[in-house]
């Protein structure tokens, strides 16, 4: 295979931006039929190097070949006409627009007058999507439908243009488990009609599952390129690290104490009044990491946004300390020492104008020692930021740059420092290693556990059944707005827990010291 | 209440129309500019450009011996011209130089209230009222006009009005129904996924705000030769914020804006009208209406009225 032209190559790929080498020297092909992996930790280029192959960003040195030909790719056009389709790490949709106006905006069917031909584009979409079974509904808003099918617009999109080669940037890290097995179809049957795919992603199961190759780069510069015969977890992570990671999450057994967070038949309503929390009971003590697994769209999120005080709840109480805070603001519940890591970090955790220095004191930004009366006081800010940018390893040239400009797993590493740093009675972890290399998710649950053994209530909430298992010491189960079942983390197995996401199977949770009996 | 009814005539319609005509067309322009990402506060100020140098093209014209109708319609596409032209400024420092689009608007209504003034002074010696010039009177058209009521109201009219009512239907045509407006809409919504495809984001805003240029340019003319043959100072007063209000209040929509429009110009001439019966409402109450009504949409008493995603913020690759 590899002595054919490759569909793509990109030789001696630098970028430079002010401050940062985001690609050093890359050199990378995919061949016709072969889904190549791209590895990396955070910030190491992946992102900066897929947009200039799609002509988003023109490299400072080092040249691109299609099919043996040098090209200059000097923007997105060129990319579309050379065949080459992306697939943004951040939908690239237009969210009042329709499915068929978003697939075939830019490259628009027309009448014998010059005007939209809605009905040729729906027939053509359907004619596609039958074709590569991308099951996706014409005539639906972009932002009223899942994310799974915002992907399958996605994929159509480049599709319908033509795209003979197809770059997906971080796929998976939104989807449910199962929309992933759909992408995961998907993208056979393309390799199958001979389209190579490069593929980015941070877990390495799926890179081992669906790649042929893998190329990994590290802080910009290329490691080298492995088949995936010759590949593991664990040489991978080493590959793109530089050093031997830790996969499996290692703690000793938890030790309960007090009870902190105490959650008592609380019901609530989402959209349109329909109700989303059922009647949600459990407790976290001291001491303990609970985990709560579930199908995404089970209340999950909701029942996060209740605790910490960002949707109502219309019946039923959340405890403190013993101390009530139902329907309390944010900011009090967060004075009372409950920290967040929320699970969109673009809509919730940050402000992505600001600086990391001003986005690391956030919600304590009017509190001492950053603020002493109505001044922020920025040499406490500063050194602040120096700090946890060195402790969480955050890749940035300096701590003015704004949060947008860093990669997308550097953005949750602020997140993270900010809200262990307000040494808090209760922290929440909402996926919290959404979207973060090896290395850091490494990182970030010892640093969870940490905040466990150090006697704090964790209370983690994950798509990952593995991360769930990992670090939780008990595990519940909700399905449908209710606790539907728990487990201790030791006795757990993905089999089960998955009779209970799915709602096949219920058990009564109770306190942490019955069940261990 | 018989005075009420008695106010309700073809001649109070007729003025409604004549009292919309500058919101349509401004509102339309206002509609193109924000739906491809702009915000266009300086409406007002591009169309008392257009009101005066339709003024003064149509004077000269027709002191270069030129009849009167071409001169006033020289006048009127002359409005346009520099419609177009002061808007582009606008587009430069919003496009070309990301700066803040509403501080643009501001400088460009300012600078056009003096310049304006300016070069009337200048020009013709006044800081009043301009010389009369050939201006678009009423022009009635064969058969229509003669159509009982409807005629009176639509059909007897200066031609500027006629164009305002067809830019209505082909502004929501071109919009809503071509892939230039599938476009214009989308970089509007969503720079990035609009660039994302090879569709020229700087170029289409560029479109939007010339666009409103010309129709903003177009509707000054109106006052200046449509409504009179004169232009005075400041003659817009506010009429290209009224505009705007309607584009709120018609979210965004030249269907919508043009209801709006008609609402806000029936309270112009009732109020006229209602002054000349001899009943006292203060004006300032009724022009106080437009800005009460779009409150209430703001509100979203009437649906929610949602303004273009990436109105007001500039774009950079
Ligand atoms: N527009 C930009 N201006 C300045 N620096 C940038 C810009 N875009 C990216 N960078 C920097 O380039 C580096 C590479 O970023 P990139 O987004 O490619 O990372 P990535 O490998 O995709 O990471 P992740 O897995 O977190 O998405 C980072 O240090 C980032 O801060
Ligand atoms: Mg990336």
């Amino acid at each position: 295979m590899n002595e054919k032209v490759p569909v793509i190559e990109m030789r001696d790929v630098t970028k430079v931006f002010p401050g940062v080498i985001a690609n050093d020297h890359i050199n990378l092909a995919v061949h016709e039929g072969e889904v190549l992996g791209l590895l990396g930790e955070n910030g190491a280029g992946k992102s900066v190097l897929m947009s200039i192959l799609y002509g988003l960003y023109q490299p400072t040195e080092g040249e691109i070949f299609v099919r043996g030909k040098p090209v200059a790719i000097t923007g997105p056009k060129v990319a579309i006409e050379q065949g080459i389709g992306m697939v943004h790490q951040h939908f690239m949709l237009v969210p009042v627009f329709t499915v068929a106006e978003n697939i075939v905006l830019g490259d628009e069917p027309i009448t014998n007058v010059g005007t939209l031909n809605t009905a040729k584009a729906v027939n053509e979409i359907k004619a596609l999507s039958e074709k590569y079974n991308l099951e996706v509904d014409p005539h639906a808003k972009i932002e009223d439908i899942s994310v799974g099918m915002g992907q399958r617009v996605e994929i159509l999109k480049t599709m319908y243009r033509g795209a003979q080669v197809l770059i997906l940037d971080e796929p998976t890290a939104v989807l449910t488990p199962q929309e992933i097995k759909g992408l995961f179809e998907i993208m056979h049957s393309l390799t199958e009609a001979g389209f190579p795919v490069i593929f980015i992603s941070h877990k390495l199961k799926e890179l081992m599952e669906v790649c042929d190759r893998v190329t990994v780069i590290r802080r910009g510069k290329m490691i080298g390129t492995i088949d995936i015969e010759d590949a593991s977890p664990q040489i991978l992570a080493s590959m793109m690290v530089g050093r031997d990671v830790v996969l499996e999450v290692e703690k000793k057994p938890s030790q309960p104490k007090e009870v902190v967070l105490e959650v008592e038949n609380i019901h609530a309503v989402g959209l349109n009044d329909l109700p989303v929390l059922n009647g949600v009971s459990f407790k976290v003590h001291a001491g303990e990491i609970v985990g709560i697994a579930g199908v995404a769209g089970n209340g999950q999120s909701e029942l996060i946004e209740v605790i910490t005080g960002l949707h109502k709840a219309n019946s039923g109480d959340v405890r403190l300390n013993n101390e009530t805070i139902t329907n309390h603001s944010a900011k009090e519940i967060i004075h009372k020492g409950i920290a967040t890591i929320p699970e969109d970090r673009h809509h919730r955790g940050l402000v992505l104008d600001f600086s990391i220095a001003d986005n690391g004191v956030l919600g304590s930004h009017d509190q001492p020692p950053f603020a002493r009366w109505i001044q922020r006081m920025f040499d406490a800010i500063r050194a602040y930021a120096d700090k946890f940018i060195q402790e969480f390893d955050v890749r940035t040239p300096n701590q003015e740059a704004q949060v947008k400009n860093l990669s997308g797993g550097n953005q949750q590493k602020v997140i993270i420092a900010r809200e262990i740093g307000r040494k808090p009675d209760l922290l929440i972890a909402a996926q919290p290693t959404r979207g973060v290399d090896v290395g850091a998710i490494e990182f970030i649950h010892r640093r969870i556990i940490e905040q466990r053994d150090a006697g704090k209530a964790v209370l983690v909430i994950s798509n990952e059944l593995d991360e769930v298992m990992g670090l939780s010491d008990r595990i519940l189960v909700m399905f449908h707005g209710e606790i539907v079942g728990e487990i201790l983390a030791k006795d757990a197995t993905e089999d089960e827990l998955g009779l209970y996401m799915a709602g096949a199977k219920r058990n009564t949770p109770s306190s942490p010291k019955e069940v261990s009996k | 209440m018989e005075i009420l009814f008695s106010v309700l005539t073809v001649s109070l319609f007729a003025a409604t129309i004549r009292s919309a005509t500058p919101l349509v067309l401004a509102a339309l322009g206002g509609i193109f500019s924000e739906r491809s990402g702009i915000v266009n506060i300086a409406l007002e100020g591009i169309m008392l450009i257009g009101a005066f140098f339709a003024m003064m093209i149509s004077f000269y014209a027709n002191q270069y011996g030129l009849p009167p109708l071409v001169s006033a319609l020289t006048g009127m596409v002359g409005a346009m011209v520099f419609g177009f032209l002061i808007s582009m400024i606008h587009a430069v420092v919003s496009i070309r130089f990301r700066a803040d689009q509403v501080v643009g608007g501001v400088a460009i209504n300012i600078l056009a209230l003096g310049l304006t003034g300016f070069l009337l002074q200048l020009i013709f010696e006044t800081s009043g009222n301009s010389p009369s010039v050939p201006n678009l009177a009423a022009m009635p058209i064969p058969i229509l006009a003669s159509i009982p009521i409807l005629g009176g109201i639509f059909f007897n009219q200066s031609p500027i009005v006629y164009v305002a009512l067809l830019a209505v239907p082909i502004s929501s045509f071109v919009l809503f129904r071509t892939p230039l407006g599938l476009r214009l809409r989308a970089v509007g919504e969503h720079p990035k996924a609009a660039d994302t495809v090879g569709v020229n984001v700087f170029r289409l805003r560029y479109l939007g705000v010339g666009l409103s240029g010309v129709l903003a340019g177009l509707a000054g003319s109106y006052l200046s030769l449509g409504q009179l043959n004169i232009f005075t100072e400041n003659m817009t007063n506010g009429r290209g914020f009224i505009a705007l209000a309607a584009v709120i209040f018609g979210k965004w929509n030249p269907w919508g804006a043009f209801g709006a429009c008609l609402l806000f110009g029936f309270a112009d001439a009732i109020q006229i009208s209602l002054q000349n019966a001899g009943v006292n409402i203060p004006s300032d109450f009724l022009l106080m209406l437009p800005y009460i009504l779009t409150l209430v949409a703001l509100a979203g008493f009437i649906g929610r009225s949602r303004p273009p995603a990436a109105a007001g913020v500039s774009y950079e690759k």
